[in-house]
């Protein structure tokens, strides 16, 4: 398994659009992703579970991957959130 | 004949019949079924359908509302592939025998209550989009249509207990006229496309669609938030009245966005706003400013606990400077005390704060505060048009002292070979009676005068502006006052500067022609009022205002003046 945190930097924090960009990112891997906000873990492939987290500016949030392509889903997931200036 | 009383969401009149946008029964049951695999693919195949449907809506409103308005729609998309829904409703169908309808409607309202429980109107308002998409795939399970407002062939005000985004995005612009809806508020996505599409909406009458039948002539007034009901004659009369003015001083008004302000005599003026922050700058552009009269910088000293460095001041200068693209920014430095103060500078409390140590008398003193508001401005000054002003300066020595100090600045600036521009005029504010007295000795220094009548009024009358029992002596046409602006307006064009005010009275409808008559050759005022004060100005003869002018100022009373102006204008 691969993880990594990230402190969110967008005003508008992780909703609406950016979490329809990072969960059809996450959805394009066969790993099993994971984001994690206050002891709180959903699926990244959940765009329920992603926007229930209400995931706002200065979180520190951690996005984990487990499969056969982790490592490309963490890449992809850390290059949407900056490329987007989510978060850094 | 009646009325319902909601939020006015969107802007505008609307009168036509009532095409209710009521909901097939979707009423689910709950059933025991023998081939659940045959279930399962039902359902993926009501859920296929769904989806197909949402991708022609999204691209519709791509296409008519926008990209970032058919963003909406995506995330509906992705609720439809959403494994955490997904997932436990095929569970269900598999392994409790029900039949998909059923188990979607348990599944996905477990969802809508827990977006609802939430305590944050976002993320309840998630809930409404939630509901949405779930009621499009159980359509598609049950066989029925879900009523589409695009199929609409005639004038129509839609009636709705709340508009969903699909709804709206579906509203065929050229019959849907206004629309009316149970619920929802001014940020609801109802409201918010109402606003883009610029159709008259009242939402959240909680009567809508209980009240008004198929066919109902409906007036939506967006202006107010009130619906009426089979008006009487009368009332129909009254409001195509209100809708048509309506219409014709936007359409008006709009037309001004681009175009110069020019007399009827073929004389230009300057119309500029007054602002306080970079984020200000979209209504300096949708109002068609030619520039910025007033930027504010208190804003940038204020709600915080200590003083912006200079690298911040710098970015925000920038970015107005940029924000303006060539156009004239006028920046007032810090001008603090008074009614505006700064607790993290620990100023002692005085008995006539108005009358005390503030704006440049302070910067005179502290001045720290003042070299680096300065350097930010200087090394901004080659990103745009700058021109700077020093506010409440009352004596010659003091605009001395201050212009020495931003020589001092940008000389040290040079030297450390940080470009700067050449062209920044100087200027002062003058709100002070003995500045306004003494205008002649200014001009031949300064670049330019800004009058900021706010104060000038007060000072001249002897009258606090926080104190309610002397507001009868805020005069701004008083003849007192329009003397000294025509000494201050009369001593720039000796010396062949420019003259500008960026008081409410620069603003004002009844102040316009007379300052205009002076000869004043800029008007700052709040951006939004802007449009209105060029289609006054348009219609005005300059030669006409300045014998309008010159008579009001032999008049003896603030009566006589606006009564003089009245007159004139009706003419």
């Amino acid at each position: 398994m691969v993880e990594k945190q990230f402190k969110v930097t967008a005003e508008t924090g992780i909703h609406a659009r950016p979490a329809t960009l990072l969960v059809q990112a996450a959805s394009k891997f066969n790993s099993d992703v994971h984001l994690e906000y206050k002891e709180k873990k959903v699926n990244l492939k959940s765009i329920m579970g992603v926007m229930s987290l209400g995931v706002g500016q200065g979180a520190e949030i951690k996005i984990s991957a487990e499969g056969s392509d982790e490592k490309d889903a963490l890449n992809t997931l850390e290059e949407t959130l900056k490329r987007e200036g989510l978060a850094e | 004949m009646s009325k319902l009383i909601g939020i006015a969401a969107s802007s505008g009149i609307a009168i036509a019949k009532a095409y209710r946008l009521v909901e097939p029964d979707l009423t689910v049951e709950k059933k025991e079924i023998e081939d659940s695999a045959a279930e399962v693919l039902r359902f993926q195949d009501a859920l296929n359908k769904a989806k197909a449907e949402l991708e022609k809506i999204r691209d519709r409103a791509g296409k008519e509302l926008g990209q970032d308005k058919a963003a909406i729609f995506e995330a509906h998309l992705l609720v439809l592939s959403d494994p955490e829904l997904i997932a436990p409703i095929e569970d269900k169908v598999k392994t409790e025998k029900v039949n998909a309808e059923y188990a979607l409607k348990e599944t996905s309202d477990m969802f809508v209550s827990m977006f609802e429980q939430m305590d944050n109107e976002y993320m309840q308002e998630r809930a409404a989009d939630i509901r949405d998409v779930t009621k499009r795939v159980i359509s598609h399970l049950l066989g029925v249509q879900i009523p589409n407002p695009s199929m609409v062939t005639e004038e129509v005000i839609v009636v709705a207990e709340d508009l969903t985004p699909s709804d709206t995005a579906q509203l065929n612009r050229t019959y849907v006229k206004g629309f009316t809806t149970d619920i929802g508020g001014r940020t609801s996505h109802s409201a918010i496309m109402a606003r883009s599409m610029e159709i008259p909406a009242v939402v959240g009458t909680k009567a809508a669609t209980s009240e008004i039948s198929n066919g109902d002539l409906v007036i939506v007034d967006g202006l107010t938030g009130e619906v009426h009901i089979n008006p009487s004659a009368e009332l129909v009369e009254k409001y195509q009245k209100i809708s048509s003015d309506f219409e014709a001083q936007k359409a008006e008004w709009a037309k001004l966005v681009n175009e110069p302000t020019v007399s009827a005599d073929g004389h230009h003026v300057e119309l500029a706003a007054n602002i306080g922050t970079p984020k200000d700058l979209k209504g300096v552009k949708e109002n068609g400013g030619e520039g910025i009269g007033l930027y504010r910088t208190e804003f940038l000293y204020m709600d915080r606990d200590q003083l912006p460095t200079e690298e911040e001041q710098f970015t925000a200068y920038k970015a107005i400077l940029e924000g303006m693209e060539g156009k004239p920014v006028v920046v007032r430095t810090l001008d603090i005390g008074g009614d505006k103060e700064l607790p993290y500078l620990n100023l002692p409390k005085e008995m006539n704060p108005f009358l005390g140590f503030r704006a440049i008398r302070l910067c005179l003193e502290e001045q720290d505060i003042f070299r680096t508001q300065l350097r930010a401005l200087l090394r901004a000054s080659i990103h745009g048009n700058l021109k700077i002003m020093f506010p409440m300066i009352a004596t010659l020595v003091e605009f001395r002292e201050a212009k020495a100090i931003l020589e001092e600045e940008k000389q040290l600036l040079i030297n450390e070979g940080i470009a700067v521009s050449k062209d920044i005029e100087l200027g002062i504010m003058v709100e002070i009676p003995s500045t306004a007295v003494m205008a002649e000795q200014f001009a031949k220094e300064v670049d330019f005068f800004s009058i900021g009548t706010n104060d000038l009024i007060q000072y001249t009358m002897a009258a606090d502006r926080m104190n309610e029992r002397v507001s009868y002596l805020y005069q701004p046409y008083s003849p007192a006052i329009l003397r000294l602006v025509k000494m201050v307006i009369e001593a720039a064009h000796k010396e062949g500067k420019w003259a500008g005010m960026c008081g409410e009275m620069a603003g004002d409808e009844t102040a316009i022609p007379i300052l205009l008559g002076l000869g004043l050759d800029e008007f700052s005022m709040s951006a939004t009022s802007i449009l209105k004060a060029r289609s006054l100005i348009r219609h005005l003869n300059k030669a006409e205002m300045g014998q309008l002018a010159e008579s009001v100022l032999s008049l003896s009373t603030t009566e006589e003046v606006i009564e003089a102006v009245n007159s004139a204008i009706k003419l």
